[in-house]
């Protein structure tokens, strides 16, 4: 039987988070999640921001957040670019709900008078992020 | 002649130069390995940017992007990476001068783009016209002003205010050694691509797509690049520079002490010579 894993690579421009043989890869696409098994067509996408799994030769799922990027298949290797990226097991749980909630608070009571404007777009990417975290680390966890 | 108090007084003086020297000496070589290590962990996402760029322009052919038109050059920029802190010996003194050779010697008008203290302190006096500036980068890169910048310079260049755009940085060979480059930046040259691996990729969604979400990043890499580079080798240069500057305050402390001592034995023999001839005279 031909070999099962390829070699995965997590870098963002801070730094190479992940170099490791793996036997499936789940990565956020930007038409949706898209899964890569070992020796894939070549293949170049971008990322939206989204949980990326990864199973090792044991079978063992670690998950990671990252907030878009590109994602490059090509020669049984698969390279995650991305613009930032986190490892789930290092989310504080606490925290990233409670940046959820702010962010949504913050959506929230736009437009309802008070303060003054925000900027839309920015406060809606931040409740992008905060979801995606909290997700990545809910499912390392479970 | 220096009286032995004088003397004294230059030696404690000088003790304490070095004392700082040194110090500063040692700071700035546990800040050249935090930013060697920020240098060289960013290489693998730039490689691996640049493959697929250069992959996505083999297969593209034809590309069309805004950031890679090349035109009649009427106005340039200049993007200027300097240090914010001096005492690290002739880092920005060389860079500054060979800008300002490049600026004078350009046929059209050059506006810059100044990063870093020295260099913007430099050219607001030469009153060159600043597009825009940062002087408290504090000597370590930062992704997400390499970012903004990166987006507000492709913004001019797309809209044709801006022909062309260079870099002008320190590249980091080791602690010892660096070297001043100046590359083109924009309009982007099609041939940074590696080898021609020819293969062929499914894209999702388009090559189109894909290279117009794929060209900012490519830019606010290598701004940031220019950047963590710069970073490292202005440690460097200031870990070199300090280490001599040890070197020469330890010496001055050595010549001064040979001194202070002639000057005391001097003193004891001139007071012996006094003290015999006064007890000659009393005879």
């Amino acid at each position: 039987m031909a070999e099962t894993t390829f070699t995965f690579r997590l870098v963002t421009p801070q730094r190479l988070l992940l170099e490791a043989p793996v036997t499936a890869l789940q990565a956020p696409g930007s038409e949706g999640y898209l899964g890569v098994l070992a020796h894939h067509a070549p293949l170049i996408t971008s990322l939206r921001p989204g949980r990326l799994e990864v199973r090792d030769e044991e079978g063992k799922r670690s998950f990671y957040a990252v907030s878009g990027g590109f994602l490059e298949v090509s020669g049984n290797r698969a390279t995650v670019l991305a613009d930032a990226a986190e490892v789930a097991g290092a989310i504080d749980v606490e925290r990233a709900k409670s940046a959820l909630q702010r962010a949504q608070q913050r959506l929230q009571n736009d437009g309802a008078g008070g303060d003054e404007p925000i900027d839309r777009e920015r406060a809606m990417r931040a409740l992008e992020r905060a979801k995606n975290r909290l997700a990545a680390a809910i499912s390392e966890r479970a | 002649m220096a009286t032995l108090r004088d003397i004294r007084r230059r030696i404690r003086s000088v003790a304490s130069t070095a004392q700082i020297t040194k110090t500063m000496e040692m700071v700035s070589a546990a800040k050249l390995r935090r930013a060697q290590t920020a240098v060289e962990s960013a290489r693998p996402y730039g490689e691996q940017l640049r493959e697929v760029l250069g992959n996505l322009a083999n297969a593209s052919g034809e590309i069309m992007h805004p950031a890679f038109a090349r035109r009649d050059v009427k106005r340039r920029a200049i993007v200027h990476v300097t240090s914010d802190r001096g005492l690290c010996g002739a880092f920005n003194v060389n860079l500054n001068k060979m800008v300002e050779g490049i600026v004078r010697e350009a046929s059209v008008p050059t506006s810059m783009v100044l990063i870093g203290k020295k260099g913007y302190d430099y050219f607001r006096r030469r009153k060159a016209t600043i597009l825009a500036s940062n002087t408290s980068m504090g000597g370590v890169a930062s992704w997400k002003f390499a970012e903004e910048m990166s987006r507000t310079l492709a913004e001019r260049f797309e809209a044709g205010e801006i022909d062309e755009v260079d870099l002008v940085y320190t590249h980091f060979k080791s602690a010892l050694n660096r070297t001043i480059v100046v590359e083109p930046y924009l309009p982007m040259g099609r041939t940074a691509t590696g080898p021609a691996v020819s293969r062929d990729y499914l894209y999702e969604p388009s090559p189109e797509v894909i290279l117009e979400r794929l060209v900012p990043y490519v830019l606010a890499m290598r701004l940031y690049m220019a950047m963590a580079e710069s970073a490292a080798s202005e440690h460097g240069a200031r870990m070199v520079a300090m280490g001599s500057a040890t070197k020469n305050a330890n010496e001055m402390i050595q010549n001064l002490t040979l001194h202070m001592n002639r000057t005391r034995q001097a003193t004891i023999t001139r007071e012996l010579v006094e003290i015999v001839a006064g007890a000659e005279a009393l005879k």
